[in-house]
Order: structure tokens, then C-alpha cells, then sequence
């Protein structure tokens, strides 16, 4: 006997603050390890890629705009809005396939990674800038800034604690982001989603797609208003095409990528400076 | 050519002119201590050898056209010759060396440039065309300066990455430009150096000498052979760099164009890169900036080494209520400036590059014109033979206008005016480029809004034009990624582990 019949999530994208579906109208379906479906899932176009373009670049003035202390804030917001759903997290993960202790610990090393990530928002400054004592007489310091909107496709593997990483390490530094999601396991992308929604984070700064990387790759890499591409998923065989495609408007492209997105491996402010520009502020010194 | 007859020039409307009575005696900068040879062959492996093809091109001098040299002309051959020298070097000697020997080396070429430091300087001015106050005193002491500073650097790399250990990338492939030729290879070399690599370097085809007369300083240094290898040619000797196999790291400083080419030559390889490109940097000056120092300012940002700088201050934005006097000032001073034999010590402003550079610029003042700007040029007259371009700026310039949008690399300013700081950021970043900027005020809040909202990696307040091996430089956007100089030009040379 069922005493409540289970509303099923609609996952849609995740993009300018709402949840649109995608204008294609596509989906491809989900399944569980018995092949049953968990979800229909929005196969983004490249029109919903624009659109999250044109989205995440209205939101950087003011993201990067805001003081450090307060993106380390709504990061650590994200981990508390994130610890309010850790079941829900733990059932999608194993619903995807994730064994159950597995689940639990990628959870846990999600909501940690960011944690880690609100404490650098106002300390990596500190660490790669420089006063340079230049021989003339002027005042010369050096500090990073935010790159800009920054394009990411991210891992199958591990989905929730990949993006995680991803998401806070890019947007620490000021940037905003538009992201592809695991293309095998992207239920939690969404939910991760809803979490950022309400976790204080302005419309824009983040925005999540599902769909297929094959398909999108040369719209991430090819997009002349996108000024990072972060390719960070396993298979690595069309790093030549985006390279290629990424020298349009002189992309910065990065590759990083780990095996296990555990602690010891994407834990540092080096994973932050890919996207950062270097700026240097010159002033004379005198009466 | 240029229709003379659509350039207004104004010497008589201004309070600069001297009538005359002002002569200048020439004081040229004296040759006769400098000895160039014949020809110039490959650096390869510690000696001078001729290309395999045995062939060679005229370097000459742009401001009377004269041959000065020629050098030898690389191809894959040749640079596959100077690819394994620097690898064999790197195996065998430089990345075993210690720090601090490999940071002696550095020092004592340092030395070796300031004791020579004249002779460079004129040959500088000679093969490129710029003014010897310029490369006396800007360019030359600068390359010392840099292999000065990088040298103090090479036993030190524990201490420059928090959290990190260091390791060299292999073998570096750097392509350099005219603009600044010498100090461009210090740029290229002196870090490189200081961390453990080796490298093959190729000078731009038209300023090869100080860089042939470098090669000879660093036989002299006795550094170990096959660690700095100098290859002399054209694109397609750069190609030839680039697209080596056992090239771990290709450093470039050019054009966005050429940088393009390179990144898409690089596309599915393991190789590094670097790349500092065109600019077309925005210098705003607002109302409440010291006017006569701005004009001074502007001059430099734009004048400067004939406008032949990537960070050059190009688009001049004025606040309204300024526009006029500063236009004004900036007409008359524009009419003292002194264009001619780049030897001359009371020369402002040297001799264009190449004919190349110089059809190029005149077909961009051109489209100027055409596109409905108001064009003015100081009155100076030009020697007759040489390459030369009178000091010119644009009013009634557009947003939209080829010569607001494109790198013209010469001596050629073009004026847009502004009401709001708002006003002045959106234009000034509206831009594929992002490498330098400019903001003149006096009120310090004023510049830290301004100078952090400017998407550029050098921004320059109250000053325009300064560099130092100490402070980073290089872009945003199109004008490249990565940096050279300073703390932060260690890392495209290094491995972190």
C-alpha cells in the first residue's frame, strides 16, 4: 500500500536565476542501474548556451563587484543550504548508481569543498599579488582579478563533488560561470541548483546546463563573449577542436582536471589562478 | 600616399612657436666606435654558423634606407639544429647546474651589457630607427636591469610559490618583435634562464643586430653552449619554432593576428604558452587631472618610440569640460616635438620601422579621413629618404572608426571625448583588446575606481609608459595571457609539483 504517491522533480536548466527548460525542447532520459527512469532531462541547445552566456556576463559587474568577505559568505551560505539537503543529495548520487558510503562521503566532501573555498575569497589576493619596488620613483603593486565569464564542462565522475569544486573555485575569484553538467549523472547538478538559488548567490553568477558535451563542446569553445574555457571532463580527445576553436578571441583554456576531485588534489588556491588576469597599477611618487 | 592637402597644420596659431630663433644644432650620437660585420650567421650551439641554405637578408637602416648588415636566414633545418642544442644543453648541463651558478651567469651578462651598453644603444637606434635618448636611456639600461633582477631570482625559486616546489619546462621556443628588440629578448631570455630552461630565440626580421651583438656578449660570458641559441629569420622560421616537436614552451610577443595563428598551431599539443599581444590602451583624461602634466603624459603614451609600443596609449578619451584646452595644449606641444635622424640626441621622434609599418599606418590615417575623421599633424618636415610619419592625431574620432578599433603601431592618436567617469570606462573597455590604460586625476578615490574598472593587465595613473623588471606586464582579452616581469614572470617558465 502506498500511504503518499512520490511528486517527481521536473529537472530543468538553471539559468539567469530561474529554471527554464530548453527552448530545443529535447530531452535524453536518465535510468537507474535496473534501467528505469529517474528523470527527463533538458538537452540544452546552443541558443540556451547563448542565453547563459548573455546571462552570466550581466552578472559579473556586480559579482566581482562585491567585496571579497561577501562572496566568502554566500559561499559558506551555499554549504549551509547544502547541509539542510544532504539526504536528498545522497539519494540522487545513489539513485545515479553511487554505492550508499560513497554517496555519503562525496556529500560530505562537497559541502567541505565549499567551506574550503568561502575562506580563500579574501586571502588568494594576498597570496599572488605583489608591491614591486620598481627603480623609479612610483608606487607599482600587483593584484588578480576575475577573468571573466568562464565556460566549464564538467567531469561524469565524481558529479556532485566535481562540480562543487568547479563552481567555488571559479566564482571565489569573481568570475561568473556557465556550466555543462555531468552528462551520466546530472540529477544533482539540479538540485545543486536550487541550493544556489537560494543561497543568497545574485541571478547569473552561476548557470547550469545538461545536455550532451559532444554536441556543445564547439559553442563553449567557440563563444567570442566567453573569456575562459575550463574543460575539465574525462574524455580529453577534442582538446585540439577547442584549442583551435578557443584562439578566436584568444580564450583562455584550461584543462585541469582530477582523478579522485578529493581534497589533496583540488584543494589549493592553484586552482583558482587559471582563472585570474594579473593586473599592474602604476603611480608616480612626489609632491 | 596621404593627400596633403586634407591634413590641417597649425604651427602659426600656436604659443610654442619659436620663430625661428630657437635653432637646434644637430648633435648626433657618434658611430664610429661601432663595428657591425658583413653578415651575421645562426647562434647555434655556442658558434656562428651559416644557415643551411646558405642564405641571407639586407638589414637596414630605416632612416636613410642604408644596408647596415645581413643575416643569415633560418629554416626548419636550422632551427632543428638549434632545438637540439638547447635540449642536449638542458639534459646535460642547465637544469643540473645549480641556482646560483646559473644566476652568476645572469649577473655577469648584466655586467657585460652595462660595460657595452652605448655601442647596443646606437645600434638599437641604427637597425630599428628609434632615438638614441630612447635607447639610451629607456631600452638599454632596462635589459641590464632585467637580467639583473632575474638573476637574483634563480636561486631563490623555493621561496616564490608558497606550497610549491619548482621545476624548468625544457626547452623555450621565444619569438620577439621590432618595437623593442633587445630589451624584448632580455624579456624572453632572462627568466627563462634564471629557472633552468633553455631556449631557442628568434629576433624580428627587421632588428636582428643588437640580438646578433647579444649573442656575441653571451659567447663572452662563456655560458655553456647550446643554452642560448639565436636563430635569425622570417615567419617561417618562427613556424618552424612553434611547431617543433621538442619544443616544451613557445613564448611570443607580436601581433593578436600572428598570436592566433599560434594558438591554433599549439591546439593539441602538451607545449606552454605566452603570448603579449596588440593593445590599443585607453588614456582618460578627467577634468580634474593636472592638465600640463597629462599633455606630457598623453605625448608619451602615444609618441613614444614613434607609437611602435603594444601598451601604447592610442585612444585618447578627454572629459568635456577639458576637451578644448586640452586639444589645444596638446596641438602646440605636438609642433616642438623633433622628428629626424634617430642618432641625434634632440630627437623626439625616430624613424619608422619599415616601409611595411609605414604603408600600414598611412593606409589606416587614410581610412581615418575617409570615415569622416578630423585629422591634424604637427608641421615638421621629414628627411627625404627614410621612413617617416609626422606625429598625428584625429578629432571627431568614432567609436566605430577603423582607427578607434584597430592597432595602428605608430605615432597616430585618436580623441573621443566623455561626460561621466561611466561614460569614460564603457568606452575605454569597449575593446577586443585589454593590455594597458590610463587615468589622469587628481583625486586618489577617483583612480582606484577607475584603474580596478579598466580591463587591462598595466594600467598607468598619472604616468603612462613606465616599466620595470620588478612589475608584471601583459594583457587581458585579446592582448594575450600571461606575464613577463616581476614575481609573476617566473611562473610561465616553471612546472609546480
Amino acid at each position: 500500500m502506498i500511504d503518499h504517491l512520490p511528486v517527481l522533480k521536473t529537472y530543468k536548466l538553471y539559468i539567469g536565476g530561474k529554471f527554464p527548460r530548453t527552448e530545443s525542447g529535447r530531452y535524453f532520459p536518465v535510468n537507474d542501474k535496473n534501467q528505469k527512469l529517474l528523470a527527463n532531462m533538458c538537452r540544452a541547445s546552443r541558443k540556451d548556451f547563448r542565453e547563459a552566456v548573455v546571462s552570466a556576463r550581466s552578472a559579473f559587474a556586480g559579482w566581482s563587484g562585491r567585496a571579497a568577505y561577501n562572496r566568502g559568505q554566500i559561499l559558506y551560505r551555499i554549504a549551509e543550504m547544502m547541509e539542510g539537503r544532504r539526504e536528498q543529495l545522497i539519494s540522487e548520487l545513489e539513485s545515479q548508481g553511487v554505492k550508499s558510503n560513497l554517496a555519503k562521503r562525496e556529500v560530505t566532501e562537497a559541502v567541505d569543498r565549499f567551506v574550503y573555498y568561502a575562506g580563500w575569497s579574501d586571502k588568494f589576493q594576498q597570496v599572488f599579488s605583489s608591491v614591486n619596488p620598481v627603480a623609479t620613483s612610483h608606487f607599482n603593486f600587483t593584484m588578480p582579478e576575475p577573468t571573466g565569464v568562464v565556460a566549464v564542462m564538467a567531469p561524469d565522475d565524481p558529479s556532485l563533488l566535481s562540480l562543487a569544486s568547479i563552481i567555488s573555485t571559479v566564482i571565489v575569484g569573481g568570475n561568473t560561470a556557465i556550466i555543462l553538467a555531468s552528462e551520466t549523472k546530472p540529477l544533482t547538478a539540479i538540485t545543486l541548483s536550487e541550493i544556489l538559488n537560494t543561497s543568497d548567490l545574485p541571478a547569473g553568477v552561476v548557470n547550469i546546463l545538461t545536455g550532451f558535451r559532444e554536441e556543445l563542446i564547439p559553442h563553449f569553445a567557440s563563444h567570442m563573449d566567453v573569456n575562459a574555457f575550463w574543460y575539465a571532463a574525462d574524455n580529453q580527445n577534442d582538446t585540439k577542436k577547442i584549442q583551435e576553436l578557443a584562439a578566436e578571441n584568444v580564450k583562455r583554456v584550461c584543462f585541469t582536471k582530477f582523478r579522485t576531485w578529493r581534497e589533496d588534489e583540488a584543494e589549493s588556491p592553484y586552482v583558482i589562478e587559471p582563472f585570474l588576469e594579473i593586473k599592474t597599477t602604476w603611480h608616480p611618487v612626489g609632491y | 600616399m596621404l593627400k596633403e592637402k586634407s591634413i590641417s597644420s597649425e604651427q602659426k596659431t600656436t604659443g610654442l612657436d619659436f620663430d625661428g630663433s630657437w635653432e637646434y644644432s644637430p648633435a648626433p650620437e657618434s658611430t664610429d666606435h661601432i663595428t657591425l660585420k658583413e653578415r651575421y650567421d645562426l647562434f647555434i650551439n655556442g658558434e656562428f654558423v651559416p644557415a643551411e641554405s646558405n642564405r641571407y637578408f639586407d638589414t637596414i637602416n630605416p632612416s636613410n634606407e642604408q644596408k647596415l648588415s645581413e643575416v643569415a636566414l633560418a629554416e626548419a633545418t636550422d632551427v632543428d639544429k638549434a632545438v637540439k642544442a638547447a635540449r642536449s644543453a638542458y639534459n646535460k648541463v642547465w637544469s643540473k647546474m645549480s641556482g646560483r651558478d646559473r644566476g652568476k651567469y645572469l649577473f655577469r651578462i648584466a655586467r657585460l651589457i652595462q660595460e657595452r651598453a652605448r655601442e647596443f644603444a646606437v645600434i638599437e637606434s641604427m637597425d630599428g630607427g628609434k632615438p638614441i635618448r630612447e635607447s639610451r636611456d629607456v631600452d638599454i639600461p632596462l635589459v641590464a636591469a632585467h637580467f639583473f633582477y632575474y638573476a637574483g631570482w634563480a636561486d631563490k625559486l623555493r621561496f616564490a610559490f608558497p606550497g610549491r616546489s619548482v621545476t624548468p619546462v625544457g626547452v623555450a621556443g621565444q619569438i620577439i618583435p621590432w618595437n623593442f628588440p633587445l630589451l624584448m629578448a632580455a624579456w624572453k631570455l632572462a627568466p627563462a634562464l634564471a629557472t633552468g630552461n633553455t631556449v631557442v630565440l628568434k629576433p624580428a626580421e627587421t632588428t636582428p643586430l643588437t640580438a646578433m651583438k647579444l649573442a656575441e656578449l653571451i659567447r663572452d660570458a662563456d655560458l655553456p653552449p647550446g643554452v642560448v641559441n639565436i636563430v635569425t629569420g622570417a615567419g617561417t622560421t618562427g613556424a618552424a619554432i612553434v611547431n617543433h616537436p621538442d619544443v616544451d614552451k613557445i613564448a611570443f610577443t607580436g601581433s593578436t593576428e600572428v598570436g592566433k595563428i599560434i594558438m591554433k598551431s599549439l591546439a593539441g599539443t602538451e607545449k606552454k604558452y605566452t603570448l603579449e599581444l596588440g593593445g590599443k590602451g585607453a588614456n582618460i583624461i578627467m577634468e580634474d587631472a593636472a592638465i600640463d602634466q597629462a599633455v606630457e603624459g598623453i605625448v608619451n603614451a602615444i609618441f613614444f618610440n614613434q607609437g611602435h609600443v603594444c601598451c601604447a596609449g592610442s585612444r585618447l578619451f578627454v572629459q568635456e569640460s577639458v576637451a578644448e584646452e586640452v586639444i589645444r595644449k596638446l596641438k602646440e606641444r605636438m609642433t616642438t616635438l623633433r622628428l629626424g635622424d634617430p642618432l641625434d640626441k634632440n630627437t623626439d621622434i625616430g624613424a619608422i620601422n619599415s616601409r611595411m609599418q609605414l604603408d600600414k599606418i598611412h593606409e589606416l590615417i587614410e581610412s581615418g579621413i575617409n570615415e569622416g575623421g578630423s585629422v591634424y599633424q604637427s608641421s615638421c618636415s621629414l628627411p627625404e629618404k627614410g621612413y617617416w610619419c609626422k606625429p598625428t592625431l584625429f578629432t571627431e574620432a568614432a567609436q566605430s572608426h577603423r582607427i578607434v578599433q584597430e592597432e595602428i603601431f605608430g605615432p597616430v592618436l585618436t580623441i573621443q571625448t566623455f561626460r561621466t567617469p561611466a561614460e569614460a570606462m564603457e568606452k575605454a573597455n569597449n575593446t577586443p583588446y585589454g593590455l594597458s590604460g590610463g587615468i589622469w586625476t587628481d583625486k586618489g578615490a577617483k583612480i582606484f575606481k577607475m584603474t580596478v574598472k579598466m580591463r587591462a593587465g598595466v594600467v598607468w595613473a598619472n604616468t603612462f609608459n613606465k616599466f620595470d623588471p620588478t612589475s608584471p606586464f601583459g594583457g587581458y582579452k585579446e592582448s594575450g595571457m600571461g606575464r613577463e616581469g616581476g614575481l609573476h614572470g617566473l611562473k610561465p617558465y616553471v612546472e609546480l609539483n
